[in-house]
């Protein structure tokens, strides 16, 4: 494992199946009467939000204490950062407060990278979400999700999600979710296609390692998993799609296309869902969807993560195949 | 004022003579030159061409002087071998008045270190509403002749034709910064492969491609000329190939960065690569350097843009567009150019110095190393290569992108109308 974790491109297929793993792991905690580890005691931690997203910092700071990390909370809004002190000296300042690791999430692209790699700190850096670049932790979350679907619990482990068949539909042009996903379910061994329309996909999506469509309904019986992605109302002001009836028909998951997926298939969505929109409510509350999954795996992997990344050596758990509950 | 004997110069990289400097003036120039008294300076092989010519520099004064100073920024052009440097509009308060025009003017001539000829804006205040007084600039003691909005597009066509047609009253010439702007709300860098990949937003070439077109057309419509600042795409070089071909009276540069410096490198982050027009492709390179080589793009201009530290030293969104250049022009030119056969030395005399010389009209400069003529000069050591160490630049500010990077060639002197500047590597 590497030190930081900016981009699901970096992780390998065994960096990436050693997290999932790890992650079951961390699952079986949350099953405890008592859901904490005494892994991380004595490390400290800051959750370093430059954007508002309340989901994603309680998961954090959900996996931060359930490893017995201390916690430190930082919103940039209302903070100097609001004032007009740089990110290097906001993580600097921090850092002089003896931090070990920075959970990061900004809205400019590549401001993770920046931090790990400028020699401005020394602290692990591990990227919540940055710009519409990468959100690693959301992209393993998914994977684990599928796995423990597709694959199985227990019949998962050490597997990768080789020939899945993955379709990713919505805004692929503003979002980190899919550049992650296709990264990290390419090095899987998942078979990815991406459906949008035309104008909210990226110029150079051609490069990309998957598929490319912009007819959902041929795409969706050859799914092993359709996730719908978040597409903001306000883009339509840019004239991304004329009018959110148009991209409903088009590109929404209603009951009716869901029916056309395999039996087994299921829908994800990352959250937040906006119903009506990409997804309609006999969807998202449907048994085939893992909308809510992902939020209870997204801790068990972020936990996976820290554990990995702060650790060191010792096992995560009282290992469960000689010293369970010790 | 006293002589200057070069001895075994290779006058545009031709054959070792000597050239003889008296006072301003270059007096001659041939073999085996004498002359009493004079200060012998021993070229050794060492490439004299006239002093370099900069048509698009950014010196910050007034306003940016954290940044740079016409005095520093002067100071780095003679470093570079320049002996003129055409200094943009967008300071604090704008040049779009005589007042501010000659200010900048009458501070390069004090200091004495390279001939600044100010740059008029198009419009007030930089806005493209309504057309600055471009005639009082060219009438004021600067002689304004080059007029551009430089950072920003004069995108309303109606605008861009009447200054089109309007300095044809006087020679003068507009220089647009090609940016459509709706097409690049929020672009952080050239869009295409690599901008997907990091989710910056892109920034097409068909908005600088547009743009170009729709200029090309006004000018060959009202008759005018019409100068394209900092071309940066393959799409771009065709349009002026074509019209060239038909005849136009188009003009193009392109920067030092776009020879050499792809959209790859923007891979790191590091806002050092962040500019404005931003780095393309390795096709769009390959693309300028031959244009530049066959004249489709008549020369190389700086666009020499010093920021302070800070305002690199920050996540890529929030960084500031440009880099400097007049200290790395000229290596970076023998590095694409010359070193890959594509120009000789005549060649790169003709794209930086008597060419931006002719499309600027700047008087005395980017004329013949012959007897009778300004001593413009500078003197290279083309034998030389190194690494680039900002450190050692006269700039007040240090955001080059070739920190650490091998570059071969060095400007050891130039001498302003005979007047040394530049000695030995050193600033007098």
């Amino acid at each position: 494992m590497q030190r930081h974790l900016i981009s699901a491109a970096d992780l390998t297929r065994d960096d990436a199946v050693l997290i999932l793993d790890t992650a079951e792991e961390m699952a079986r905690v949350a099953d405890r009467p008592i859901k904490k580890l005494p892994t991380l005691r004595g490390r400290t931690i800051v959750n370093l939000f430059f954007e508002d997203s309340t989901r994603t910092r309680i998961s954090f700071e959900a996996a931060e204490k359930r490893l017995s990390a201390d916690v430190i909370n930082f919103s940039a809004k209302g903070s100097s950062v609001s004032k007009g002190e740089s990110l290097k000296d906001t993580a600097q300042t921090l850092e002089a407060m003896g931090v070990d690791a920075v959970v990061i999430r900004h809205g400019a692209s590549g401001a993770p990278y920046r931090l790990a790699n400028s020699g401005w700190i020394d602290a692990a850096v591990i990227n919540a979400g940055d710009g519409t670049h990468q959100h690693p932790t959301q992209a393993l979350l998914d994977a684990f999700t599928m796995r423990r679907r597709l694959v199985g619990r227990d019949a998962g482990l050490g597997q990768d999600l080789d020939g899945k068949r993955i379709t990713i539909v919505g805004d692929i042009l503003h979002g980190r979710v899919a550049r992650s996903n296709v990264d990290l379910l390419h090095t899987l061994g998942a078979e990815v296609t991406l459906v949008a329309p035309p104008t909210l996909l990226p110029v150079g999506v051609e490069t990309w390692p998957c598929e490319v469509s912009y007819d959902l309904d041929s795409t969706l019986p050859k799914s092993d998993a359709v996730m719908m992605l978040r597409v903001q109302r306000e883009r339509m002001n840019a004239a991304f799609f004329p009018t959110e009836r148009e991209y409903s028909r088009r590109y929404g998951l209603d009951g009716d296309r869901m029916a056309r997926m395999p039996e087994h298939a299921i829908v994800m969505h990352p959250g937040p869902m906006v119903r009506g929109m990409e997804i309609t409510a006999e969807v998202a509350d449907s048994e085939r969807c893992t909308a809510i999954e992902q939020v209870a795996n997204g801790v068990s992997i972020r936990m996976a993560v820290l554990y990995l990344l702060l650790g060191g050596n010792e096992p995560a758990v009282s290992h469960p195949r000689n010293t369970e509950e010790k | 004022m006293s002589k200057i004997l070069i001895r075994g110069a290779k006058v545009l990289g031709g054959e070792p003579q000597d050239v003889l400097i008296d006072g301003q003036t270059i007096a001659e120039v041939g073999a085996g030159l004498s002359a009493e008294g004079a200060e012998v300076v021993e070229a050794g092989g060492k490439v004299l061409l006239p002093g370099l010519v900069d048509l698009h520099t950014h010196l910050r004064e007034p306003g940016r002087e954290d940044s740079e100073t016409v005095l520093t920024g002067t100071r780095a052009a003679a470093s570079g071998g320049y002996t003129a440097v055409f200094a943009m509009a967008n300071t604090f308060p704008v040049a779009d008045t005589a007042g501010v025009v000659e200010q900048v003017w009458r501070l390069g001539r004090e200091h004495g270190y390279c001939d600044v000829q100010p740059v008029g804006a198009v419009t007030v205040g930089l806005e493209g509403r309504k057309l600055a007084e471009l005639g009082a600039m060219h009438e004021s003691a600067a002689g304004v002749t080059v007029f551009s909005d430089d950072g920003k597009c004069v995108d309303d066509a109606v605008i861009m034709r009447r200054a089109l047609e309007y300095v044809k009253a006087f020679g003068g010439v507009v220089a647009q910064h090609a940016q459509e702007p709706r097409l690049t709300e929020g672009a952080q860098m050239n869009e295409g492969v690599v901008s997907a990949e990091l989710g910056l937003g892109g920034w097409p070439a068909v908005a600088e491609e547009s743009i170009i077109a729709r200029d090309v057309l006004l000018a060959e419509h009202v008759g005018s000329r019409v100068h394209i600042c900092h071309l940066s795409t393959a799409g771009s070089v065709e349009i002026v190939r074509w019209a060239k071909s038909r005849g136009i009276d188009v003009t193009a540069e392109v920067t030092p960065h776009h020879l050499l410096l792809t959209d790859e490198l923007v891979r790191t982050y590091n806002p050092v690569y962040k500019v404005n027009p931003p780095l393309r492709t390795e096709r769009d390179v390959l693309a300028l350097r031959e244009a530049l080589a066959d004249g489709t793009i008549d020369i190389v201009a700086t666009d020499h843009a010093p920021h302070p530290h800070e305002d690199k030293d920050c996540e890529w969104a929030a960084a500031a567009m440009g880099m400097v250049g007049l200290e790395t022009a000229l290596s970076v030119v023998q590095e694409t150019m010359v070193e890959t056969g594509l120009l000789d030395w005549a060649g790169v005399a003709d794209r930086m110095s008597s060419k931006p010389a002719k499309i600027g009209r700047a008087a005395g400069h980017g004329r013949p190393v012959s007897a009778g003529e300004p001593a413009n000069l500078t003197l290279v050591d083309t034998a030389y290569r190194g690494s680039v160490d900002p450190a050692g630049f006269a700039s007040r500010s240090r955001n080059t992108p070739y920190e650490g990077r091998e570059l071969p060639g060095r400007v050891t002197h130039t001498w302003l109308r005979g007047k040394a500047t530049l000695v030995d590597g050193k600033l007098t």
